[in-house]
């Protein structure tokens, strides 16, 4: 499912013009990072994208879908949002019932949320865990609850605010599987991070903002070789681009592969 | 004697079974600048509940050994005297914000106000605090109207003005942007080097070595290595054990493999990895 962001502009109630003139399009299927220095407007972003805040100026369309003419109720359906600290989104006694919630609300057959609620616990390797209440578990697994959560709605599109913050190698590694995961079934998927390594190693797109507006938007590549301009939004390319860039390696390199290969040759 | 002294430390919570910290033994020398690392569970925030006193002063549960800090022994002291020492920033911001101020100069305020500072010397130390990690301009904002990464540097600041000896940190960059990571890195060993003590729990391997005097990997409430960053970060138990490294480190281990890495040490940090691939 497509989204479509045509000059956006958002004003906090404070006064703070956060986003500032953003237009931008996400087809169907694509998965897309986006970094940026704090405070640089990604989470008002994506907030758009489920309706959670309305556009000052400019309009979001999910598919067909004007974000203003659609509750956020409604927008659910397409958009599924994972918060940055899972300690926002969770309520629910236990994980089982937690993760049985968007489903539910989203009136799916109970056949079709017994098979979506499986697959989510699978995926998050929260499958022993569906007795046990969130506030229980560690940070770690508790990101893990809110991400099955979401992922047992089915939406087209998901969106991860910094998935990887606080999470160990294992659980990087498992967040890793489930955005491969959600690519093979064709949803679209869209990250903000500061990981820069783990953008580089999960996304072909990246987008990087600054201070409310775009600065770079393109093939992961082409945006990581351009230190320069990420570093006015306080970014750098991840480690091997950089290591690659002083060694004077001919191409950007991203990971571990394409580095070893450029080195060979 | 040493600043910080953990004697044969075992922890366990009110409502646990096991034990989070086992048999813990660490020395730790004024100024210096430590980091923790270890995969989830491993015990790293209790660790750092233990160095401020909140374990077990308000966390309860039973503690065995001795925990000696700034000259305090844990068992023969209070919460408030702990306080005046040790300055812990939580892992989560959303935590640690007072909820009863309006604005960052405020918040950053609340912790000299409740000490008992004069009110001259607050506002040029909140002011000093400010420039300190760059957030003056933040100074009017409401702490709750900021992105994650900023109330992450207000919740550090709200820490570093109390002037403490000894400051832990838990995972206090986790929502940073990268160069903001390296600037607050290099703000705290600053501080160390001008003697204040720091004990930080971070997953950003990179950084740890280019700004840690020493690393304690943690792993099941157990100390398992314990060195000099460059040591402790290229070990081969630590990928085994899950705990994050450094591309560096993983890819000249694998391009070891493949004979085009020839050093006998693998990097950890940039520096080294361009020193040993610009000669294979």
């Amino acid at each position: 499912m497509k989204i479509q962001i045509d000059n956006l502009r958002f004003t906090y109630p404070t006064g703070l013009e956060a986003l500032r003139g953003i237009s931008l399009t996400i087809e169907a299927g694509e998965q897309v990072a986006i970094v940026g220095q704090n405070g640089a407007g990604k989470t008002t972003l994506v907030r758009h994208f489920n309706g959670l805040l309305q556009p000052t100026v400019g309009s979001v369309l999910i598919g067909d879908w004007d974000t203003k003419k659609y509750p956020v109720a409604k927008l659910a359906s397409r958009v599924g949002y994972v918060f940055q600290n899972p300690d926002e989104q969770l309520f629910s006694k236990d994980v089982g019932t937690e993760i049985r919630f968007g489903p539910r609300n989203l009136g799916y057959s109970k056949e079709k949320i017994d098979g979506l609620v499986k697959r989510a616990l699978a995926l998050t390797e929260l499958s022993d865990k569906t007795e046990t209440n969130p506030y229980d578990l560690s940070p770690t697994w508790r990101k893990m609850v809110a991400l099955a959560s979401v992922i047992a709605m089915d939406t087209p599109i998901v969106i991860f605010d910094e998935p990887t913050t606080g999470q160990d190698a294992p659980s990087i590694t498992r967040i890793a599987h489930v955005i491969a995961e959600l690519r093979r079934e064709g949803k679209t998927v869209i990250t903000i991070t500061h990981d820069i390594d783990f953008c580089a190693e999960n996304f072909e797109r990246v987008i990087a903002l600054s201070e409310g507006q775009v600065l770079l938007d393109g093939a992961a590549i082409d945006v990581f070789g351009q230190d320069e301009i990420l570093a006015q939004t306080y970014v750098e390319p991840p480690q091997l681009t950089r290591l690659g860039k002083r060694l004077g390696l001919k191409e950007t390199v991203r990971n571990q592969e394409e580095f070893l290969n450029a080195l060979k040759r | 004697m040493a600043f910080i002294n953990l004697q044969n430390v075992t922890y366990k919570y009110p409502l646990t079974k096991t034990p989070v910290l086992q048999n813990i033994n660490l020395q730790i020398n004024e100024g210096e600048f430590v980091a923790v690392i270890g995969p989830n569970g491993a015990g790293k925030s209790t660790l750092c509940y233990t160095l401020a006193g909140f374990v077990p002063h308000f966390f309860k549960g039973e503690i065995s050994g001795t925990v000696e800090v700034a000259g305090m022994e844990s068992s023969k002291s209070t919460l408030d005297e702990w306080v005046l020492n040790v300055g812990l920033a939580f892992q989560n911001p959303f935590n640690q914000i007072s909820g009863a101020k309006y604005t960052v100069f405020e918040e950053i305020a609340f912790g000299l106000e409740n000490t008992g500072v004069p009110r001259d010397e607050m506002k040029t130390r909140v002011e000093e605090a400010l420039k300190l990690t760059d957030i003056s301009n933040l100074a009017d904002r409401s702490p709750y109207s900021l992105s994650g990464g900023q109330q992450q540097r207000v919740a550090l600041t709200s820490i570093l003005v109390m002037q403490p000896k000894l400051l832990v940190l838990d995972e206090p960059t986790s929502q940073m942007d990268p160069i903001g990571t390296r600037e607050v890195f290099g703000v705290i060993r600053k501080m160390a080097e001008d003697g204040m003590t720091v004990v930080m729990v971070e997953h950003k391997v990179e950084w740890i070595a280019n700004f840690a005097d020493r690393v304690i990997a943690l792993k099941d409430g157990q100390i398992l290595l314990e060195g000099k960053p460059s040591e402790v970060l290229t070990s081969d138990v630590l990928a085994e054990n899950g705990f994050g490294i450094s591309r560096y480190t993983s890819t000249a281990r694998e391009a070891k493999k493949q004979g085009l890495w020839k050093k006998e040490n693998l990097p950890v940090t940039l520096d080294e990895a361009v020193e040993g691939f610009s000669n294979w």
